[in-house]
């Protein structure tokens, strides 16, 4: 087990520098950034063929091939196979997931391929499997790396070049970032979730409110988090422009990893958990910038435009950009393509799509919530797509008879994937579709070229699909 | 990769705040698995329409943009998506820096280690770049300096280790390698 750390304090640290400072192989200097160990890479197909290639042309091996564990989620199909074949988008995205196959049968890296028992969105299986530990450093090409840090480990994602970086050496070169404390006191209101808080977060901070710095969530709102809602939280640091996102580990933490596959077991259980509960920050210690939410005025939140700080509580009106000079034609750009009108209540709005899945929101406790709002109700969207996060999620679900509920109320049960987040693989809007999505990114054209993002809660996005509209999901099945 | 000291040109303004790595290379053109061809994507969606046709309003597909090596962008550019197909994309395109008054993080690093310069300058500065777009621009590397249009040369950051890699044309993977006592060492501490 790694020690998280900790030579003798000098002073009072906060939990990202005791991770930081466990992980130096050399310091940072004037001229050198610092050299940073990775204890675990993760790897999917389409951020590491060209770091593959760059590690074969240089005849260089993977360093630590048992710190590297590679799946395939964002070029796969999540229909399932035809007469044994998968039915692939195109031959490119068939020979990049083929080629992820051969990178690691050539580097002797772990493959969780399409259709194993363990594959899944990177950042689902990852936790699921107890691969991602508290006081460790995790990256992967991809910024939703982020995730990860719902453990207390130091998470980010990283390029493709980073990768080729990790997978010769298992160290990265990198400057210290900035301390962000957000701290979210009280409790959040019922039928308030860990996607309206981060939502709420990005739009007080905005979307650049994070660069060059890891956040650290904390407070009662954030101690009384499943694991599952911490990593929604920590999964949308990046939306913010952070670096990372990280909670500090405690019991839910431990009783959420005692027992899985890769998590440490027996004595190496024990002397894990009472290094991990070290961790967290020391009473006086300082952050570069400190955050102060409010839970309990909180609301369900919903994005009206495209980037995931333009969000509003879903009981709220678009925005006139006539009344806020500074982002008057950011906002006029954004409410032309998301097809909305100033002053209207954001809730009624038609909707033709719903999503439900991904790194966010496509773990079992979202499938339970979105489930719970479908029972006994019809989809009036006019496309529903539930998409498990990993094939253990699937079966997870199943084993609980969701996915009877989803297909009884007329939504597809997909296969497990990215699917419809990023939509390289066929799943996408069409252009002027709108869809409520549990997703992360509600750029132009994310979801497929001219659709149209409105992201929000699990709870929230089954409350359009059973409405055909924006509606609040805590009044579901009112003046219907 | 080839050394960079000075990126001389005439620059093309895209104002908008928060242009994304999706809007730079949209996530249909990710599935290579070689870094060719990216051209094609760059800011694909606003330069094409749905028949593949150039849109005629859009300042790329502009005859004034032709040969332009440097970008000026709004405000936190390249967030998003880690994706380093951004800033390949970009290079392919003919571009060798942006200047904006934020850049994401992940961008910035792909960037650098790409020979694409992420430049950073003063909301002042970034004013004067976004009211003169065509303006000639030279990127002084060495010196750390910038021409700004009707207005002094100023100092702009940028991380000391890139900057010599960029300078000397060397990747930091070398640099990496030749780490290898320091993190067997660090392995065998722990």
């Amino acid at each position: 087990m790694d020690d998280p750390g900790m030579s003798q304090p000098k002073h009072a640290r906060t939990l990202f520098e005791k991770v930081w400072d466990a992980h130096l192989v050399a310091p940072e200097t004037a001229e050198t950034p610092a050299v940073l160990y990775i204890d675990l890479h993760l790897v999917h197909e389409v951020t590491s063929p060209q770091a593959f290639s760059a590690l074969r042309e240089r005849g260089l091996k993977v360093r630590r091939p048992d710190r590297t564990v590679a799946t395939m989620d964002h070029s796969i199909p999540t229909l399932p196979p035809v007469n044994g074949k998968w039915p692939f988008v195109d031959a490119q995205a068939e020979a990049q997931v083929k080629q992820l196959e051969t990178n690691g049968r050539d580097f002797g890296v772990e493959i969780n391929a399409l259709g194993g028992p363990d594959q899944g969105v990177v950042h689902v299986f990852g936790p699921e499997l107890g691969l991602t530990q508290p006081g460790t450093t995790v990256v992967c090409g991809d910024s939703h790396t982020a995730t990860h840090g719902a453990f207390g480990a130091l998470a980010f994602g990283i390029g493709t070049s980073e990768v080729s970086h990790v997978l010769a050496t298992q160290c990265l070169l990198q400057r210290r970032p900035k301390t962000l404390s957000i701290r979210v006191d009280g409790k959040l209101p019922p039928g308030v979730t860990a996607k309206d808080l981060i939502l709420a977060i990005i739009a007080k901070i905005g979307v650049g409110g994070g660069t060059g710095s890891v956040i650290e969530f904390r407070g009662a709102a954030i101690q009384a988090l499943s694991m599952e809602q911490r990593m929604t939280v920590c999964n949308m640091a990046i939306e913010a422009g952070a670096r990372a996102g990280m909670i500090a580990p405690d019991d839910t933490t431990f009783q959420y990893l005692a027992g899985r596959p890769r998590a440490p077991k027996g004595k190496d259980w024990d002397r894990a958990v009472e290094a991990w509960r070290k961790l967290s920050t020391d009473p006086g210690a300082t952050f570069d910038r400190e955050v102060v939410i409010d839970a309990p005025k909180l609301e369900p939140m919903i994005t009206f435009g495209t980037t995931p700080g333009q969000a509003i509580p879903i009981s709220g009106f678009i925005p006139d950009p006539a009344k806020d000079a500074s982002q008057k034609a950011a906002l006029e750009r954004a409410l032309q393509y998301m097809g909305l009108t100033p002053g209207k209540p954001i809730a009624g709005h038609p909707v033709d799509v719903v999503f439900i899945g991904s790194c966010t929101n496509g773990r079992i406790e979202d499938l339970r919530a979105a489930a719970g709002v479908f029972k006994g109700r019809k989809v009036k969207a006019s496309r529903v797509l539930v998409v498990p996060g990993s094939r253990k999620v699937k079966e997870a679900a199943e084993a609980e008879g969701l996915d009877r509920i989803f297909l009884d109320a007329g939504a597809e049960w997909r296969e497990p994937g990215c699917s419809m987040c990023i939509a390289m693989n066929g799943d996408k809007l069409e252009r002027g579709q709108t869809c409520v999505s549990t997703s992360n990114r509600n750029f132009e054209g994310r979801q497929g070229a001219g659709g149209r993002t409105f992201l929000a809660s699990p709870e929230t996005a089954a409350a359009a699909a059973v409405t055909g509209k924006i509606t609040d999901p805590r009044r579901v099945g009112e003046g219907q | 990769m080839e050394p960079i000291r000075i990126v001389e040109s005439r620059t093309v303004v895209l104002p908008e705040p928060n242009i994304d790595t999706d809007q730079i290379c949209p996530a249909r053109f990710l599935k290579v698995t070689d870094k060719k061809g990216l051209a094609a994507a760059l800011f694909a969606d606003w330069r094409f329409d749905s028949s593949g046709a150039p849109k005629a309003g859009f300042i790329l597909n502009k005859p004034e943009a032709a040969g332009a090596q440097v970008l000026v962008a709004g405000d936190n550019f390249g967030c998003g998506s880690s994706r380093e197909h951004a800033p390949w994309a970009l290079i392919q395109g003919g571009f060798r820096a942006v200047i904006s008054t934020t850049i994401a993080d992940i961008f910035t690093g792909n960037s650098l280690k790409n020979g694409f310069l992420p430049i950073v300058v003063e909301p002042a500065v970034h004013q004067k770049f976004l009211a003169a777009p065509g303006a000639m621009v030279k990127i002084d590397l060495e010196a750390q300096t910038i021409t700004v249009p009707g207005g002094s040369p100023v100092q702009f950051k940028i991380d000391a280790f890139s900057r010599y890699c960029l300078l000397n044309g060397v990747d930091e993977l070398g640099f990496l390698l030749s780490q290898g006592d320091a993190i067997a060492a660090f392995e065998r501490a722990r």
